[in-house]
């Protein structure tokens, strides 16, 4: 049974905006991507948002449902009473470039700062070879769709814009956490992470574990792991003094 | 290693960087109850902290010389100030003025462990510092450097208190064996099933630490080349899920514990009898 759902959009561009009420019909099995899509469709034309899949692939539709960061192609409507008003705003710790939508190039601005996979020098294309055992810890990270929603609710850039030049973000020391727990990779990332990707301002709070919406365990399975890797390298002097007595190349 | 070079960016190449954030001037829109999990968080670490406090500066009620039940927060009892039986290593240190809690030794370790634990520091960083106070939800401070400097750098040392953690583990451990030899012999009553949980929960506990996550495997590329190091690892894994859960789990079981035996030894209640 279809019912009409109390729907407020944030509408605006950087300039000025502001939360907006309307009246949306849902139906069932529907999911806010569908209620954005009708109001688009009969009331607001130039409602702007960014979509894709629908599907929860692609990671485009990323924004806040009453507060909380989601994929608005994932979250139910069913999850909310018929006599609520569901807040749909863009996500909070872009820039907004109208309505809905986000400027979300500070990530690839992070993202080219990561320096890329490092074989060995001696390896040429094609010669890789590595047990699945080995790779299957970085093989959890690359279930990520850039969906961004772990850079969004992260309160080190999220309440502090003055962290953005210094913080890479969850989801990218995650990526550094993947190439440093790669079998092939011979680069030895954990300083950078540290000193030039900001890991020391995450504090565990565990938001990108709790909104990413392909469960990857960011802040367990890559971030502590990487906090754990820095600390080998430059916290702790038993593996110091046991990389000198042994002549070990940083453990 | 060197990052890639990276083209200079102006504010005209950059939109990013002259544009604004949407003008939404609320702390959170979250319409959820989400600060009754950081209320309930700081209840209950307050709650253990009062009761900790009081019983290990008590002196009374923490060793039951008929059955040899020892509560964990005297264990190790290293001084002249211990009661008779209650020094289950010797007495090495003469007496202690009482302002030192008698479990000198191993309870700055115990606090620093739990301090400095991954899954406590996100529980204080939420409850108490409000940073953030729940996801989406603005915390209060306006400046935030996380762990990079001084106090919070010291949360690096998180391993060395898990190396202490694991040696009064094993000292838990031993005060619930000799707890089966009471004044009469060889016994099994409900003091030693206490002990005997609450020492299994603490192994699970500090077993499952991230930093043990992280020394027993976690740190290799290759865990085909350590079998058994890869197998230890999957192991902790696996309990390393829980270690939220056996975080305030352990918390119960030590107070319990403690209560027990404070209960049992000053004739409060009587000790349940299986065997002798």
């Amino acid at each position: 049974m279809g019912y009409q759902a109390k729907l407020r959009v944030w509408r605006g561009d950087d300039g000025s905006g502001d939360l907006q009420d309307f009246t949306v019909e849902a139906n069932e099995g529907e999911v806010v991507l569908d209620l954005i899509h009708r109001l688009q469709a009969t009331q607001v034309p130039d409602l702007a948002v960014r979509w894709n899949c629908k599907a929860g692939k692609c990671g485009s539709c990323s924004a806040e449902v009453n507060g909380r960061p989601r994929l608005l192609c994932m979250t139910r409507m069913s999850i909310f009473s018929e006599d609520e008003t569901i807040t749909v705003t863009p996500m909070r710790t872009f820039p907004v470039i109208r309505d809905l939508v986000t400027d979300v190039s500070y990530n690839y601005t992070k993202a080219r700062e990561i320096p890329s996979f490092t074989p060995p020098e001696d390896l040429k294309p094609g010669e890789y070879r590595m047990q699945q055992v080995d790779v299957q810890r970085s093989q959890e990270f690359r279930k990520c769709i850039e969906c961004f929603l772990c850079q969004d609710t992260c309160h080190v850039i999220r309440d502090h814009e003055e962290n953005k030049t210094a913080f890479a973000g969850p989801r990218y020391l995650m990526r550094i956490a993947e190439l440093e727990m790669h079998p092939l990779d011979v680069a030895d990332r954990r300083n950078e992470a540290q000193t030039d990707h900001g890991l020391g301002y995450c504090n565990i709070t565990k938001c990108c574990t709790e909104v990413c919406p392909e469960n990857i365990h960011i802040t367990d399975n890559a971030l502590i792991p990487m906090k754990e890797r820095v600390a080998d390298r430059r916290y702790d002097p038993i593996v110091w003094l046991g990389n000198k007595l042994f002549r070990r190349n940083g453990g | 290693m060197a990052s890639p070079p990276q083209t200079p960016q102006t504010p005209t190449d950059n939109p990013a960087a002259t544009r604004s954030r949407a003008s939404i001037t609320a702390r959170t829109l979250r319409t959820d109850r989400w600060w009754v999990p950081p209320l309930l968080t700081t209840l209950g670490l307050a709650a253990f902290v009062i009761y900790a406090t009081v019983r290990s500066f008590m002196r009374t009620g923490y060793y039951d010389a008929e059955q040899h039940y020892l509560t964990p927060f005297y264990s190790p009892c290293l001084s002249d100030s211990c009661v008779a039986g209650s020094a289950h290593f010797g007495t090495p240190i003469g007496e202690l003025p009482g302002f030192i809690p008698l479990a000198f030794l191993s309870l700055p370790f115990l606090l620093g462990f739990r301090l400095t634990c991954y899954y406590y520091r996100k529980a204080y960083y939420r409850s108490i510092w409000f940073s953030p106070p729940a996801c989406a939800v603005a915390e209060p401070h306006a400046k935030y450097t996380g762990e990079t400097r001084l106090p919070l750098i010291v949360q690096n040392a998180h391993r060395y208190f898990f190396y202490a953690a694991f040696v009064i583990a094993l000292i838990n451990t031993y005060d619930a064996i000799l707890a089966f030899g009471g004044e009469n012999g060889v016994g099994f009553g409900l003091g030693n099933v206490v002990l005997l949980v609450n020492v299994v929960l603490l192994w699970a506990y500090t077993l499952s630490c991230h930093s043990c996550r992280h020394v027993t495997g976690g740190r290799m590329k290759h865990f085909s080349k350590n079998p058994v190091r890869y197998w230890i690892w999957t192991q902790v894994s696996r309990l390393n899920v829980r270690h939220m859960q056996f975080a305030w789990i352990t918390l119960a079981t030590l107070a319990l514990t403690d209560l027990y035996v404070w209960l049992v030894s000053t004739d409060v209640i009587t000790d349940l009898r299986f065997i002798n």
